[in-house]
């Protein structure tokens, strides 16, 4: 099974949405470099709009993540509820 | 595979002969000999004897190796294009068989200091 | 949602988005074909043939274009919201930077070297590929691949900015960043990305997207900008950091773009297969090797280091792309030709590269050095099979031959490569002591290569690569007539004060003055 990721800018705004996505999926490793956060999970990593937005405390556009993006490797898919990475295989 | 194109295409080399002022291109590697980062690349009238080139130029270039003053330009050996070559150092490049853009490749055996054979 | 009827009344006030109930919000699916399909429409006057003339010729065959998807549903209204945003907190560090002796902060003067390489060699790739994207937006006949080329198009040209704006600040106070676009145009080692992407942007549209948008972007840029802009922020700049940051939050789309590209080609038509899988092949080793300058900046040129070259490889390299190719197996799809030849040379491409540029030091709009004794240390832990075995003696050597004052000069100039433009630096793939030579005659020429890879690229298409502009042998055409002082004027280059050691040059003085003057009143 291959490995999906994502990677974010380390800062305050990616903060909880880091925090949410390792609450959302367990299986997801992640690493703390310089400056950067990188995610990998095998088969699927899934970002929930409704788990960030607990954290943060205010409405969130999913497509905010676009500022704080750096990389990512899968499949992707998108809607208003959540983004998610997948390899096939 | 030929060229996918939308009509007819017809290529215009940019390093042909006629460019180089009446000399040409001589592409000179040194077997095993890799302080010295890619073959060399000369620019030399095509009248010049080959021992010219080899005692004039190409000594001057390998000089900074540990080897080059043990190099015995009698014995070693060849190649041009791949091919085994026996140039004659009295004879021009041209009378030699070297042309435009010739890739020559000499082996020193034994002699190899600094490449971790 | 009807979009006609919502604008189907007499003075269209109602904008469509706004229709139905009232407060009613679209849902991404919708807002994405509201503002992308809906934007486009079937041509009555001229013929679909006459307003897209280069969709067919490459022989890729579409049935269906509305097949075409941007995951990230990004529309152009959201799109001008968010690069805002992005170019706001941009200049606002950038700024910043220059306001606070941001030139004073980075690690050692050594690290401006890969910063000019990057200026030289990178920031006009970004120019071309908006050039690029432009062209391509036009020539695709769907519009969701219009709207996504746009983006692209934007995207660039902000990136070639955004860099030439962050570096002008060391422009103003270091050597050998002031010629970058003559330099781009005519240096050795910067037509290496100049070929790369006048040979895409001279290809048609579908080519193109699979040489930057899938090669490049997808398989391969993560190598360049995630360990860069992280080693940037290890060696303390902040201005690289930042447009890096800036650049790469666009390119996680542009990589969904081009994986999303390659998936539409080879779902639309069986026989597209064969054609994509030769540019796959293609612009995989075309981009492998311009990424070879991005090898030496991350093993020689960063005074602190994230990583090895090896070690990016490996995650970015051989992890990601293991799992992209086994994913796209589903449609025939095999990993690029080169695959295996690549992974051998990781160990030695960093090494073969650095020694290459001392050695032709004098022609270079940067500085090199010899490594420390730390950091040859630290090369022969991260290439424990090739460093001490065949790179530290000629390093050793050449330290030698500094230390007695006769430093080695290469003033022979090197062999090109017809193809990749580089010197032929490379070794056989499994013998690391042969340099790999590989040539052809054409029409009655000499052609010679530096790997299979780039012969394959000249035998597929001979026509186009017997016109590559070769920067060295142009030294000894008519213009120059082999004069070095005149070819320095020509490529923007300022002798003993761009170019050669480190050690001694004007930015370390600088460097070493100005520093020492941040922490004293002397």
């Amino acid at each position: 099974m291959s490995k999906v990721f994502i990677a974010l800018q380390a800062n305050e705004e990616t903060r909880p949405v880091i925090e949410a996505i390792e609450a959302d999926n367990p299986h997801a490793v992640v690493n703390r470099e310089p400056a950067m956060v990188k995610i990998d999970a095998e088969h699927m990593l899934t970002i929930n709009r409704e788990s960030i937005e607990e954290l943060m405390g205010r409405p969130y556009d999913l497509q905010e993540l676009q500022i704080n993006l750096i990389t990512l490797s899968g499949n992707m898919d998108e809607d208003e509820d959540s983004l998610t990475l997948t390899w096939n295989e | 595979m030929t060229f996918t194109s939308t009509k007819e295409y017809v290529g215009v080399p940019r390093d042909s002969v006629e460019h180089f002022r009446g000399e040409q291109l001589v592409y000179i590697a040194w077997h095993q000999h890799l302080l010295f980062a890619a073959p060399f690349m000369l620019c030399v009238p095509p009248q010049m004897t080959f021992g010219d080139l080899v005692h004039g130029p190409l000594t001057m270039l390998i000089g900074p190796d540990p080897d080059a003053a043990a190099v015995d330009w009698d014995t070693v050996v060849w190649t041009k294009g791949g091919k085994p070559f026996s140039p004659d150092p009295a004879k021009s490049l041209a009378e030699n068989g070297i042309d435009h853009k010739s890739w020559l490749r000499f082996e020193t055996a034994g002699l190899n200091s600094l490449c971790g054979v | 949602m009807t979009t006609t009827a919502a604008n189907s009344g007499t003075t269209a006030k109602t904008p469509t988005a706004k229709s139905g109930a009232p407060g009613a919000k679209l849902n991404m699916k919708d807002r994405y074909r509201v503002m992308t399909r809906d934007l486009g429409w079937e041509p009555t006057y001229q013929s679909r043939e006459a307003i897209y003339p280069y969709v067919e010729y490459e022989g890729i065959k579409v049935h269906d274009w509305d097949a075409w998807e941007d995951p990230f549903r990004l529309t152009m209204d959201a799109y001008w919201k968010f690069q805002a945003e992005k170019e706001r907190k941009f200049y606002a560090i950038v700024d910043a930077h220059a306001q606070n002796n941001g030139h004073l902060h980075i690690t050692d003067g050594r690290y401006l070297s890969a910063l000019k390489i990057f200026l030289q060699a990178i920031s006009p790739g970004e120019y071309a590929a908006h050039r690029g994207f432009a062209r391509a937006g036009r020539e695709f006949a769907g519009v969701g691949t219009q709207v996504a080329c746009q983006m692209q198009a934007i995207d660039e040209i902000r990136h070639a900015q955004t860099q030439v704006h962050a570096l002008s600040n060391y422009n103003k106070f270091y050597d050998g960043f002031h010629a970058f676009a003559d330099a781009r145009d005519r240096m050795w080692y910067t037509s290496v990305p100049r070929s790369f992407f006048d040979d895409a942007m001279s290809a048609g549209p579908f080519e193109f997207m699979i040489a930057i948008g899938f090669s490049f972007e997808y398989v391969l840029t993560n190598l360049l900008f995630v360990p860069f802009m992280s080693g940037a922020a290890y060696n303390g700049d902040l201005a690289t950091v930042t447009f890096g940051f800036s650049a790469q939050s666009d390119e996680a789309r542009h990589m969904t773009l081009g994986l999303e590209c390659i998936k539409f080609m080879l779902e639309q038509d069986p026989d597209n297969l064969p054609i994509v899988q030769a540019w796959i092949d293609k612009w995989f080793w075309r981009g492998f090797r311009v990424l070879g300058l991005v090898s030496t900046m991350m093993d020689y040129m960063l005074p602190k280091r994230v990583m090895s070259w090896r070690e990016a490889w490996n995650i970015y390299g051989i992890e990601n792309g293991t799992a992209l190719f086994r994913d796209l197996a589903r449609y025939g799809i095999k990993p690029p030709k080169g695959w295996d030849d690549a992974e051998q040379a990781i160990d030695h491409m960093s090494h073969q590269f650095m020694l290459a540029f001392h050695q032709w030091n004098f022609g270079t709009s940067f500085h090199t050095w010899v490594p420390s004794d730390e950091d040859m240390d630290w090369l022969s832990e991260k290439y424990p099979t090739t460093f001490d075995r065949y790179y530290r003696p000629r390093w050793e050597h050449i330290k030698k031959l500094e230390a007695a004052g006769t430093p080695f000069k290469n003033v022979g100039l090197a062999q090109l490569c017809q193809t990749c433009q580089l010197p032929c630096v490379f070794t056989e793939p499994g013998d690391p002591t042969t340099l790999c030579h590989r040539e052809v005659e054409y029409k009655g020429e000499h052609y010679h290569f530096c790997s299979d890879g780039c012969q394959d690229v000249f035998d597929n298409e001979p026509e186009k690569f017997i016109q590559s502009w070769l920067p060295m042998p142009h030294l000894f055409q008519e213009d120059l007539a082999g004069s070095v002082p005149d070819w320095m004027q020509w490529v923007g280059l300022i002798n003993d004060t761009d170019n050669g050691e480190y050690v001694g040059s004007g930015d370390e003085q600088n460097f070493t003055a100005w520093r020492r003057q941040t922490t004293s009143n002397s």
